[in-house]
């Protein structure tokens, strides 16, 4: 099943980092610079919506005692933390010309997808503290949907406060603020990470499964006849 | 790329070594899952 989201996803990954770095004509404001948008903006997309599948996947588990749910979230948390600090790392890299500072402590966007970035830490970090997995599963789960209010606190921030950071670009009232020319790129740059996030998860998920079911014998069964 | 060249490269090899890691990561996982399993295959089978 993960060839069907990795091949579609390096497609519309290459199209998309192909037309948004030659073809796609240059802001007005931010020359060439702006070009960063295509990796920065799908990465921070992914933070959020891997937190929200990992927070909902956690209460699922939590509520309905469901097993796998918990297997979900702890997949999902190693690669949310990656594009949390790469959607930190690129805006950083983005304010230097733009702002004129790496950092400003006092940006309501930063530091709400900072805290985000230390939620993921601290959700592994419990998951690694506590051997009994029963016990991890739940006390990680109460962490990740607390820090859930976390997330609308991210994508609004930059309305409800006065922030560095550009206001919404896609998802706003009269649709996005973009020619279609740079738009198109984005998207395709934004779908093409959720599909090779979505090979991630797989990849991710089959593995945990696995180790929480190491001691079964369907597992035994099927390690041994892909051995023979 | 009008002088901001060193930003956007940056930034685009930063997520290639973004995806590298993380898919590098999922099957180093995955290869320790099964080497665990099959270690508790082999003791399982010489206890026997």
């Amino acid at each position: 099943m993960i060839p069907w989201f990795v091949v579609p996803g390096l497609f519309l990954v290459a199209y998309g980092a192909y037309a948004g770095l030659f073809v796609a004509p240059m802001d007005y404001q931010q020359g060439d610079a702006f070009r960063i948008i295509y990796v920065h903006v799908p990465s921070a997309y992914l933070s959020m919506m891997t937190y929200m599948i990992m927070a909902t996947s956690a209460g699922i588990g939590l509520i309905w005692r469901i097993k796998l749910a918990h297997a979900v979230a702890a997949a999902a948390a190693p690669i949310g933390a990656w594009f949390t600090f790469l959607a930190l790392a690129t805006g950083s890299i983005w304010g230097k010309p733009m702002w004129g500072t790496w950092w400003e402590w006092g940006d309501p966007r930063l530091t709400s997808e900072l805290i985000m970035l230390f939620l993921y830490f601290g959700y592994m970090a419990l998951r690694g503290a506590i051997d009994d997995t029963a016990k991890a599963d739940k006390s990680s789960a109460v962490l990740a949907l607390v820090g859930a209010v976390n997330v609308p606190i991210i994508h609004f921030s930059v309305e409800w406060w006065s922030s560095l950071h550009q206001g919404p670009t896609l998802v706003r009232k009269g649709g996005p603020a973009m020619d279609t020319a740079m738009l198109y790129p984005l998207l395709a740059m934004i779908l093409g990470f959720t599909f090779l996030f979505g090979a991630l998860l797989l990849r991710r998920v089959r593995a945990e499964v696995l180790y929480r079911e190491r001691r079964t014998r369907w597992v035994r069964e099927m390690i041994l006849s892909k051995g023979t | 790329m009008g002088g901001y060249g060193a930003y956007v490269w940056t930034c685009f090899a930063m997520t290639v070594v973004v995806f590298v890691i993380c898919e590098w990561r999922a099957r180093l996982r995955q290869r320790r899952v099964y080497r665990d399993i099959e270690v508790r295959i082999k003791a399982l089978g010489d206890t026997q």
